[in-house]
């Protein structure tokens, strides 16, 4: 039970990250720091007591396996936020070139 | 490949990464085959096999990493790899429904088993591998509009 | 071939599409546009098609098992009332944002890659609509926004980087808050098919979780179709994309991945109670009402109109709070026609931007008389927004505030009231500056629009001037059956499961 508090923490770590940080790159590593967060959190949800690994081999039974669904599912997630942030990683380095910093408040053209 | 001693890193580092390029996409090719029987699969074998195209790109320079996959092949990789995929999701419709697996079972851990899933497998490695490779050429050849 | 075949093709045709055209459109000169253009008008056949098909099926519903799985164990596609109207509405407004965009994108270098991930997005909007297991919806939502975040910034402009940055960072953050949701809600229910989920919500009970599961979908799914604390992205977004791109995220993609989801998982898997629809209705109104008075001063074309977006998605919310037929109804007939005119707005301000070169209301004057079709398609589309009869705003509009004092609610009614004169006093604004008046020096040489972007254009206000004969007892099947399906409410589940045992 305490697992799962510490795995929210986190998430707040990152979102704390997200919102107060004034550097671009902080702020995508905070948003990083918050999907290893909620991949985390939803693989700890398949755990079963004296589990093993859901992996199936010749000479073992299929009894006994933690719950394999939400590691396929995290695979997913996983493969989602590299995309996601290698695209927000090549929007803040094109907006170094034009703008000249990564500084969130002096980059503020878009107004009203 | 050549030695230029401008760029790139320094002579030891090129001379390993001469001798494990090729164990490490071996290796990545190994993960990706063996999906259906081990853990692993299309996109972790696919993250590895990118990662020794980048390798070359770290220790040699960038002209190097482009003179073996450039800009245009990597692209038609990729969409290659992706109209692999949905194709074998449409050949289920030969057993009458989506993304049915419609090959011979055979029995389980061969390497010949499984169906259609080793087939996806290549393709999501190939358009991962590609796909990820590509992303690295675009953040490094970046022109400078300036 | 069964007639439920046709389900799975509106997934596979964009998504066809998009890779086709990323591998050819390059090599053999105009393919692109060939591939986009046959892909779209497909889309559109199909999803007319299947919306008639649905009439003669034994209870409305038509269920599609991908590999033959049965549901709780394998993921199936449902297509009923709801899907069928959301799926009409989101294919017609794509092809014809595909055939304007077939001149209008003249202007930018790179033709095939704006082809690509238009047809990614449209593929992900059809996967959310369809679809019937709840992490296949959150993956299709992320392969949409992901190709919207790319097609925001697609100019490439110092402006369009900081509003697409702004709109990445912040539609990622409502994605974990969803994906956390979806991870509560699996872990109580062991179950990922909404159907199946739905059925076991209605009788396994816990005080705590399901109204902590109901703020985070409400905090992440209302970032998506920005309601009104959640917006701050939607102003710098919207006016910063290509015209035919604003025209898509405006009309549809607010709706799709914000308003249609919540109803899904509001209405159809958690159950509604009071006291959501209480704060579904007062989101609404303070939508309403906040950004219609933040739109009266600006100065901009485009943004003026992604802050009306803003007013008008309180008005389709505050509709389905209301929780009475009437006021569904309304809700849905308001979200149909918000897409309409909408987007023909937004396609208007791109062939002003196409003609004058600039978006600036104090820059331009008196085009109505160098661009006839422009000016009186601009017409028909404010005079709908603002809800004067006999376009179709004013029906959906009056729909909603008839429900509301229906349901005994005089402040909100009120309220929907001076948002719509509000409306009104800022399109006066826009009409005059833009096409009124006199014609500034500079611009005195500047034509009519291409045939492409013209016939978008008509058609679409073709669309707003007959639009209120939906509500004629011959073709009112379409709006009805959308309405059955919310209010069905979580017997959906019973509906889905049994449908699929049967097909």
């Amino acid at each position: 039970m305490t697992l799962y508090f510490l795995c929210l923490i986190l998430f707040c770590v990152g979102l704390y990250g997200v919102l107060r940080k004034r550097n671009l790159v902080k702020i995508i590593v905070g948003l990083g720091i918050m999907e290893y967060a909620m991949n985390l959190f939803f693989v700890l949800l398949g755990y079963r007591f004296h589990g093993r690994a859901p992996i199936e081999a010749k000479d073992q039974d299929i009894l006994n396996m933690v719950d394999p669904l939400p590691q396929a599912l995290v695979l997913t997630s996983i493969v989602i936020g590299l995309g996601v942030t290698a695209l927000v990683i090549s929007i803040a380095l094109r907006i170094y070139e034009k703008y000249g910093t990564f500084d969130i408040t002096k980059i503020k053209r878009l107004k009203g | 490949m050549i030695d230029n001693p401008k760029t790139g890193m320094t002579l030891i580092v090129k001379t390993i990464t001469r001798l494990t390029v090729g164990l490490i996409m071996l290796f990545g090719i190994y993960i990706i085959l063996h999906g259906h029987v081990s853990p692993g699969g299309g996109f972790a074998g696919g993250v590895i096999v990118a990662l020794s195209f980048v390798h070359l790109m770290l220790a040699f320079g960038k002209d190097t990493a482009i003179a073996r996959i450039s800009k245009n092949m990597a692209s038609n990789l990729e969409s290659i790899g992706a109209m692999m995929f949905l194709f074998i999701a449409l050949l289920g419709f030969l057993g009458g429904s989506f993304f049915l697996n419609v090959f011979a079972k055979g029995s389980p851990f061969d390497l010949f088993s499984a169906g259609t899933i080793p087939l996806s497998n290549i393709a999501i490695g190939i358009k991962v591998g590609v796909g990820l490779f590509a992303i690295f050429l675009a953040l490094v050849v970046l022109e400078r509009s300036k | 071939m069964n007639n439920v075949t046709i389900i799975p093709f509106f997934v596979i045709i964009p998504l066809a599409a998009a890779f086709l055209i990323s591998l050819v459109g390059r090599l053999v000169k105009r393919s692109g546009e060939v591939i986009i253009f046959t892909s779209s008008l497909a889309l559109l056949g199909f999803s007319v098609y299947a919306r008639f098909l649905l009439n003669s099926q034994v209870g409305k519903i038509m269920i599609y098992k991908i590999g033959g799985w049965m549901p709780p164990f394998g993921i199936c596609m449902v297509l009923d009332g709801l899907s069928g109207f959301m799926l009409v509405t989101v294919n017609l407004i794509a092809f014809f944002v595909a055939v304007y965009s077939l001149s209008y994108m003249e202007q930018y270098t790179d033709k095939p890659k704006f082809f690509t991930l238009f047809s990614l997005m449209v593929c992900g909007m059809n996967g959310v609509i369809i679809t019937g297991d709840l992490f296949n919806l959150f993956v299709f939502l992320e392969i949409a926004s992901i190709a919207s975040y790319a097609l925001v910034a697609f100019g490439t402009e110092a402006e369009e980087l900081e509003a697409s940055f702004k709109y990445a960072i912040m539609g990622s953050v409502a994605s974990a808050f969803i994906f956390i949701g979806i991870a509560f809600l699996y872990s109580f229910t062991s179950t990922l098919n909404m159907a199946d989920m739905g059925r076991i919500l209605s009788y396994k009970q816990n005080a705590w979780l399901i109204p902590f599961v109901g703020v985070l979908f409400l905090m992440g799914f209302g970032l998506k179709s920005a309601l009104v604390p959640f917006h701050a992205w939607l102003p710098d977004a919207h006016p910063s994309a290509p015209a035919p791109i604003s025209a898509m995220l405006s009309g549809i993609l607010i709706k799709t991945l914000g308003v249609y989801s919540l109803i899904r998982i509001f209405f159809n898997i958690i159950g509604s109670t009071h006291g959501y629809l209480t704060i579904l209705m007062f989101l609404g109104v303070a939508s309403m009402l906040v950004a219609v008075v933040l739109a009266l001063s600006q100065w901009d074309l485009k943004r003026l109109l992604a802050y009306h977006s803003i007013s008008q998605i309180g008005y389709v919310v505050l509709g389905i709070g209301l929780g009475t037929p009437l006021g569904i109804f309304g809700g849905l007939f308001h979200l149909f026609n918000h897409s309409v005119f909408k987007s023909l707005l937004f396609l208007n301000s791109g062939a002003v931007d196409y003609a004058a070169g600039t978006r600036e209301l104090k820059e331009t004057g008196g085009l109505g008389k160098l661009m006839p079709v422009t000016a009186k398609t601009s017409l028909i589309a404010s005079m709908s927004i603002a809800g004067i009869p006999p376009f179709n705003g004013f029906f959906s509009k009056a729909i909603i505030i008839i429900a509301c004092l229906q349901k005994g609610f005089f402040g909100y009614a009120i309220c929907a009231a001076i948002g719509s004169i509000l409306t009104l006093a800022s399109f006066m604004k826009v009409q005059k500056f833009v096409f009124l008046g006199e014609i500034k020096e500079k611009l005195k040489n500047i034509r009519e629009v291409p045939f492409a972007m013209v016939f978008s254009m008509v058609c679409l206000a073709l669309i707003c001037v007959f639009g209120g004969l939906m509500l004629m007892p011959s073709l009112r099947f379409f709006l009805d059956d959308a309405v059955t399906v919310i209010l069905k409410g979580t017997s959906y589940a019973g509906i889905v499961l049994e449908a699929a045992s049967r097909q």
